[in-house]
C-alpha cells in the first residue's frame, strides 16, 4: 500500500511516477533508432535509480557514462566512479544495503574481477541491477563479444535475464526491477546483452514518453532489515546471527541457500506476468529445433528463413532467463523435436550443458555451432552444421 | 531512529523480559554526554562478546560502541576477522559482506543514507582489523580517502592476522617470526597514520586503548569531523595477546609498554586546518548552551 502511495506523484525531475503495469503495457511508446548504450541511457531515465557507480571497460563504458550525464541531468541519485570492478561491486552493495536503488554495468574480465561480489548480493538479498555486456575473457587480450563469462554466473544466485534486442535491453531493465525488489523474491539481477552486437549496433526501440518514471523502490518491503537505523537493530531482539562451527550453524547457511534458489523460482510467476514467459517459440512443432539465448537466436532465425527457401521446416526456442531455468517450458517445447540446434558465442557450449540436463533423450542435442573470441555467427553457419546433421555426416574438421 | 522506536507499549510492558526492559529504560541514545564512562552501565549497544578472555579488543569494542555520538543515526561496517565475531552481538545496524570490501561497502552505504535522508544525520563508521585495512583491502581503504568519503575508518591494529591464527600482516613489525613470515618478517611496519595523512584524512590518531578518555576523544572526533569535513582515520592498537605470547592478565601492560615517548604507539594526532576550524565552531556553539543542559 505504502509503494502505491506514490503513484500519480511528480518527482523532482517533472517526471510522473506511473504504475509498473502502465509503463510496460499501456503509455503510448515512440519509435527511436538508437545503440544498446542509448537504450541503457533511456531506461535508466525512466528507472528512479538512486544510485549507480562506474568503470571503465569495453564495451560497457559508453553506457556506464551516459549513466553520469543522467546523474548530471538529476535523474540519478548520486554516481562516481569506483577504483576497480571489485570495489564498484561493493560500492553497489553498501548502497543498495541503506536502501537504494542501483544499477551498475560491466564486461569480461571485469565480470570475473567483480565475482566475489555476486553471491554476496544475493545471500544478503540486494536487489541490484546490473547490466552485463558480454565479451572475451583473456588472455590473450579480448575485447569481442563472447558469452563465456555468462556461464560462470549462472549459480551465483542472481536472476539472470538474457536480452536479444535493444527493446528487450530497454523492457529488461525496467521489469527487472520490478520482479527482482518483490519481496518474496529480492535477489540482485543481471540483465545480459551481447557485447558491440547489442552495445554499439543502432535497433528501433519502442520507448515511453521520458515524463513518466517507474515506482521508486520501497526498502522496507524487504524479507531482510534495510542497514539506515530506522528499524530497531537485530541484538535488540537478543537473536544474533549464528557464527560458529556447530550443526546450527550449518544448518543456517545451508536453509539460506536453498532460500535463494527458492526466491530465483519464486520469481517465475512475476516474470512471466512481465515477460509474457520465460521462452519463446515459434514453430516448435518442428522436427528440427534452433535453441539458445542472446543474439545467437537472431542469427537462428535468419537460419530459419534461409532453410525455408529450401523446403527444409525449422523451430525457433529462444529461452529469455536462465535463471530461473525455464527447464518445464524447454521440455514441453522440445518433446517432439528430433534434433536439438544450440548455436552459442563460446567455446564451451554451456547452453547447451543447460538444456542437456533438463530434456529427456538428450542425445537429440547438437552441440553447436560454436562461435568464439569475437566471430560473428553467419545465419550460413548454422544452416551448414544443421545440413550436415541432416545429412548424416557430421563431422568436425579441424584446420 | 529516535527512541521511540524501541520502546515497548504500555500493555506489554509487565510480560518483556526483564533485561529488554534495561535495555529500553536504559539507552543512552540521543544523550549528549554518553561515553566510556557508561561502559558497564548502559549495555544497550554491546554486552557479551565471543572474542578470547582478555582479549584489549573487547574493551576497545566496548569503548567505541560507548563512545558513538549518534548511535541512533550510526551504520557500521565491518570486514572478515576477530571483529566479525563481536559485530552478531552489537546493537547498531551493522554489515559484514566481504574480506578487505570494507570501505567500498562504507562509500555507498553512506551516499545512500546522504541521498534519503538529507538534512539529517546518519553517520558511517568503518571498524575492521589490519588485514582487511592495510593488506587486502589497502586500495579501497585508501581510495575511499582520495574521494573524500566521509566516514570514520577505525583500524584495530593487533599486528597479525589474529582470527586465521597469527599469519604476518602488513602492519607487523619488521622481524617479528610467525606463521607466513618464518625467518621474521622482512620488511617495515607499514606506516598508515602518516599515508592516511597524505591521502586527505581530516583527522587521524594512532594510540592504544589504555586510556578511555583518550579513546573517547578520538572517536567522537573521528565521527564528528567525518560528518562535516571528511574522511577520518583511527588506528587502535589490540594487541593478540595469544599470538604474542601473553596471558589473559597482560593485555593492559603490553599496551601501555607499547605507547612510551618513543614507542610505536606513542599517541599521535593529525588534525587539518578545516578540521581544527570545524572543532573550534562546535566548541563556540557548545558554550552558552552548556548551562541549561546541566540543569
Amino acid at each position: 500500500m505504502e509503494a502505491n502511495s506514490v503513484i500519480g506523484t511528480i518527482n523532482k525531475k517533472g517526471q510522473k511516477i506511473v504504475e509498473p503495469e502502465y509503463l510496460f503495457f499501456e503509455a503510448p511508446r515512440q519509435q527511436y533508432f538508437m545503440t544498446g548504450s542509448e537504450v541503457v541511457r533511456e531506461a535508466i531515465r525512466r528507472a528512479s535509480v538512486d544510485i549507480s557507480v562506474a568503470y571503465p571497460i569495453t564495451p560497457q563504458s559508453e553506457a556506464a557514462a551516459m549513466v553520469g550525464d543522467l546523474y548530471v541531468e538529476g535523474y540519478v541519485g548520486d554516481y562516481f566512479r569506483g577504483e576497480s570492478e571489485f570495489a564498484v561491486m561493493s560500492q553497489c552493495a553498501g548502497a543498495s544495503f541503506g536502501g537504494a536503488r542501483v544499477f551498475t554495468t560491466t564486461s569480461g574480465p571485469g565480470t570475473l574481477r567483480a565475482y566475489e561480489n555476486f553471491p554476496m548480493w544475493a545471500g544478503s538479498r540486494l536487489p541490484i541491477l546490473i547490466n552485463v555486456m558480454v565479451r572475451g575473457i583473456n588472455s590473450p587480450l579480448n575485447i569481442q563479444p563472447d558469452t563465456l563469462e555468462l556461464g560462470m554466473i549462472l549459480d551465483t544466485g542472481m536472476l539472470i535475464w538474457h536480452a536479444e534486442t535493444g527493446q528487450e535491453l530497454f523492457d529488461y531493465i525496467l521489469k527487472g526491477y520490478i520482479v527482482a525488489e518483490e519481496p518474496d523474491v529480492h535477489l540482485p539481477i543481471a540483465v545480459v546483452i551481447d557485447g558491440f552486437f547489442i552495445s554499439h549496433t543502432k535497433d528501433m526501440v519502442m520507448i515511453p514518453s521520458a515524463d513518466l518514471a517507474l515506482t521508486p523502490y520501497n526498502p522496507y518491503r524487504s524479507p531482510v532489515p534495510c542497514m539506515d537505523m530506522e528499524v530497531p537493530p537485530v541484538r535488540m531482539m537478543r537473536d544474533p546471527f549464528v557464527m560458529k562451527s556447530n550443526y546450527i550453524s550449518y544448518a543456517t547457511h545451508a536453509s539460506w541457500q536453498q532460500e535463494i534458489r527458492a526466491a530465483i523460482e519464486r520469481s517465475r510467476k512475476h516474470a512471466i506476468r512481465l515477460l509474457g514467459g520465460l521462452i519463446e517459440e515459434e514453430n516448435s512443432d518442428a522436427d528440427i529445433l534452433i535453441v539458445s539465448s542472446g543474439t545467437a537466436v537472431a542469427q537462428g532465425r535468419e537460419a530459419v528463413r534461409l532453410l525455408a527457401e529450401e523446403g527444409i521446416r525449422v523451430g525457433i526456442v529462444k529461452v529469455k532467463t536462465l535463471r530461473p531455468f525455464p527447464h518445464e517450458e524447454i521440455r514441453q517445447a522440445t518433446k517432439n523435436a528430433k534434433y536439438i540446434f544450440v548455436p552459442e558465442f563460446n567455446v564451451v557450449g554451456w547452453m547447451a550443458r543447460e538444456i542437456k540436463a533438463v530434456i529427456p533423450d538428450n542425445h537429440r542435442v547438437i552441440e553447436g555451432p560454436h562461435v568464439a573470441g569475437g566471430m560473428t555467427m553467419p545465419p550460413e553457419v548454422i544452416v551448414e552444421e544443421i545440413k550436415k546433421t541432416l545429412a548424416g555426416k557430421k563431422e568436425v574438421v579441424h584446420g | 531512529m529516535g527512541k521511540e522506536k524501541i520502546k515497548i507499549c504500555d500493555e506489554f510492558y509487565d510480560i518483556m523480559p526483564p533485561e529488554y526492559r534495561e535495555l529500553v529504560d536504559s539507552a543512552t541514545y540521543g544523550r549528549e554526554g554518553r561515553g566510556w564512562k557508561d561502559v558497564g552501565v548502559a549495555k544497550e549497544l554491546i554486552e557479551e562478546h565471543s572474542l578470547c578472555a582478555g582479549c584489549p579488543e573487547s574493551i576497545a569494542f566496548r569503548y567505541v560502541m560507548a563512545c558513538l555520538p549518534n548511535p541512533e543515526d550510526t551504520v557500521m561496517v565491518g570486514s572478515t576477522g576477530c571483529t566479525s565475531l563481536v559485530f552478531p552481538h552489537v546493537a547498531v545496524h551493522n554489515i559484514h559482506s566481504l574480506f578487505g570490501n570494507q570501505n567500498a561497502i562504507a562509500s555507498g552505504l553512506k551516499r545512500a543514507l546522504a541521498h534519503r535522508f538529507p538534512g539529517k544525520v546518519k553517520d558511517v563508521v568503518v571498524l575492521a582489523g589490519d588485514g582487511a585495512t592495510v593488506d587486502i583491502g589497502l586500495d579501497m581503504t585508501l581510495q575511499s580517502w582520495f574521494r573524500q568519503e566521509k566516514f570514520l575508518t577505525i583500524c584495530f591494529d593487533n599486528e597479525l592476522y589474529a582470527n586465521t591464527g597469527g599469519q604476518e600482516s602488513g602492519l607487523m613489525q619488521k622481524g617479528f617470526v610467525s606463521k607466513m613470515a618464518p625467518a621474521g618478517k622482512k620488511f617495515d611496519k607499514v606506516k598508515l597514520p602518516e599515508i592516511a595523512q597524505e591521502s586527505g584524512c581530516h583527522y587521524v590518531a594512532t594510540l592504544t586503548v589504555s586510556k578511555p578518555n583518550r579513546v573517547e576523544k578520538a572517536i567522537r572526533q573521528g565521527v564528528l569531523i567525518a560528518r562535516e569535513v571528511g574522511p577520518t582515520y583511527i588506528q587502535l592498537y589490540t594487541p593478540c595477546i595469544l599470538e604474542i605470547g601473553k596471558q589473559a592478565m597482560e593485555g593492559l601492560q603490553e599496551m601501555r609498554d607499547s605507547e612510551g615517548p618513543n614507542e610505536r604507539f606513542a599517541f599521535r594526532e593529525y588534525i587539518s586546518e578545516e578540521a581544527k576550524a570545524y572543532l573550534a565552531s562546535l566548541e563556540k556553539e557548545k558554550k552558552p548552551a552548556a548551562i541549561p543542559s546541566q540543569g
